[in-house]
């Protein structure tokens, strides 16, 4: 689907402004995602849509309200050369795909369409015809993304009262 | 091959002789920290899961420090659920208006926090505590969840880079500068998914405060933790605070890094981030004159006692520049009665400065200094991303105590040495 792409360094407090941390409802975060750095995000983004950014995607706060933002608004993955590592954890430990793929991070314009087949790591430019290969994720966590979540995984393995 | 610090502290908490950079593993918590941004996402998930009880509530800390006391109604709902969370399941270390600190300078006043130990927060600023040795880290909700849920998290283990320090600082130098100008050398992302592990001669010379401000801000190198080697002054800290038996680990001789970078203390200046990134770095000299519209001091970067000693010691019997609004708030209870003790809230008061209660309030934006369209603060805070401290036009230039009351005083980015 059609892809947003931004810099690098986007840090968590443009993706979700602090102001709007008081509500942590889903609804709320979409609706303000991104909106210090692209006022038009919110209200173009449709279900399906990717996000293609620099380096360091997600730099800064903790604030899970950051990839929760995101993935409620329907973005299907977002594609950067590296995350912030509290942001990578953060996103695999609520569901959000994130795949790290320097090339295809460089080369894949704003507006074009991609898809993105997480079993392969296979990125595809359907607008240019161009395909990339993305590191895939080590077993543990391809794991938790299965379970559906990190707080599933320990249900099932059983770990908690 | 040896380990370092932050892999000797990993391996111990994994029940394993030895780890690798990047294996996962899943290691034993001591402490698993949230705040009332933080800790709300945190209990909807753990109920969400199905969750009924608490690893230990012992090892649970809940600060409400963020948009308290409460700024809004919506930020008045999520204390509520985090107040109701911590008395349903009798957490102990649950710090609410009254008692509560910035967290990262609560934490280890507290002393909860000892070297050896590893501790989860959600929030960033986690990687505080490396100042005593420590392994910490900051994470999410979600993390916090299974954290207080279970008393286990899976780490990706780290490589490092090693910093060493030589020499002493000179006067109106201090560890913010030293942080700052080590952000300005490797970048917001030199340090992803790495350790920052301080070493050398130029450590002992540091104190404590000045071991927190550095350690607090090895996040805004991407790393992922900053840890210290634990000495006369880690102890002299914990006398009296910890109370249970801890373990000082040490990085081995043969010990790989990725890396080196040196930092000559002698040699550091006052040192400032300009916007909107903390690597934008500059000696102070460089800007002096930027006109400014408001002051911060604070913060769990740079709250604390020596830190507000600091910048008393410049603003007594002088006047903040009309232009100029001055805030200070100092990071915890205890730091605030202290400084009353030694007169350092009267010098602010005298000086024209607003003095708070403690909160995080305006480093994120939040309250009690939010910045309008245009303006320029000065900071003792640790980030001047766009739009963090109030409207996307508005500015950040972070800076040491020394130079915010220098600037304070001066209307405009100052050196304090002058």
């Amino acid at each position: 689907m059609k892809v947003y792409k931004y810099g690098a360094n986007v840090d968590t407090d443009v993706i979700i402004p602090a102001r709007h941390l008081n509500d942590p409802s889903p609804a709320a975060l979409a609706s303000h995602c991104m909106e210090d750095i692209d006022e038009k995000f919110a209200s173009t983004v449709e279900a399906g849509d990717i996000i293609v950014a620099g380096a360091n995607f997600g730099c800064g706060s903790s604030r899970e309200h950051a990839p929760l933002a995101i993935k409620s608004c329907g973005v299907r993955c977002v594609i950067a050369p590296s995350f912030a590592r509290i942001f990578y954890r953060n996103a695999i430990n609520i569901g959000l795909p994130i795949v790290e793929c320097p090339q295809a991070a460089e080369e894949i314009r704003a507006g074009e369409r991609v898809e993105v087949d997480f079993a392969s790591g296979v990125i595809t430019d359907v607008t240019t015809g161009k395909t990339y290969q993305a590191a895939p994720f080590p077993e543990f966590i391809n794991g938790i993304i299965k379970s559906g979540g990190l707080l599933n995984s320990l249900k099932e393995r059983g770990v908690a009262k | 091959m040896g380990m370092t610090m932050t892999q000797k502290i990993l391996a111990k908490a994994a029940g394993l002789d030895r780890v690798e950079p990047g294996q996962l593993i899943e290691a034993r918590l001591d402490l698993v920290l949230g705040n009332d941004i933080t800790t709300p996402v945190a209990i909807t998930e753990f109920e969400k899961a199905g969750f009924t009880q608490v690893f230990d509530r012992d090892k649970i800390a809940i600060v409400l420090d963020h948009y308290t006391p409460c700024k809004d109604i919506k930020s008045a709902q999520l204390c509520k659920q985090a107040r109701e969370f911590a008395r349903k399941h009798g957490i102990t270390n649950f710090f609410d208006v009254g008692q509560m600190g910035v967290e990262h300078a609560l934490l280890p006043e507290k002393g909860l926090c000892a070297p050896g130990e590893v501790i989860v927060g959600a929030d960033s600023h986690t990687c505080t505590y490396g100042a005593l040795g420590a392994f910490s880290t900051g994470v999410g909700s979600t993390d916090m969840a299974a954290g207080m849920a279970t008393g286990l998290l899976w780490f990706k283990v780290p490589s490092a880079i090693r910093v060493t320090l030589k020499g002493k600082l000179q006067p109106h130098v201090s560890g913010k500068d030293v942080i700052l100008h080590l952000i300005g050398e490797i970048g917001v992302d030199g340090a992803l998914y790495q350790s920052l592990e301080f070493a050398g001669e130029g450590v002992s010379s540091l104190s404590m405060d000045d071991r927190f401000t550095i350690s607090n801000m090895a996040i805004e190198a991407g790393g992922k933790n900053g840890i210290f080697p634990v000495d006369e002054k880690t102890m002299e800290y914990i006398n009296g605070r910890v109370n249970r038996p801890c373990e000082a680990f040490s990085a081995d001789p043969d010990a790989v890094y990725d890396r080196e970078v040196v930092i000559d203390l002698d040699k550091l200046e006052p040192t400032v981030a300009l916007p909107h990134l903390p690597e934008n770095t500059k000696v102070v000299s460089e800007v002096a004159g930027t006109p400014i519209n408001q002051v911060v001091i604070g913060s769990c970067t740079n709250g604390r006692i020596s830190d507000l000693r600091i910048a008393a010691a410049i603003m007594k019997g002088k006047k903040v520049a009309d232009n100029v609004r001055c805030v200070v708030i100092p990071a915890t209870q205890a730091i605030v009665l202290q400084a009353m003790e030694e007169g350092l809230i009267q010098a602010f008061i005298e000086a024209g400065a607003a003095v708070s209660t403690p909160t995080c309030g305006p480093c994120l934006g939040g309250h009690m200094g939010v910045m309008a369209e245009g303006e320029r603060t000065v900071s003792t805070t640790n980030r001047n991303f766009v739009g963090r401290m109030g409207h996307t036009t508005s500015e950040i230039i972070l800076a040491s105590p020394a130079v915010a009351a220098a600037s304070a005083i001066a209307g405009c980015v100052a050196d304090p040495r002058k």
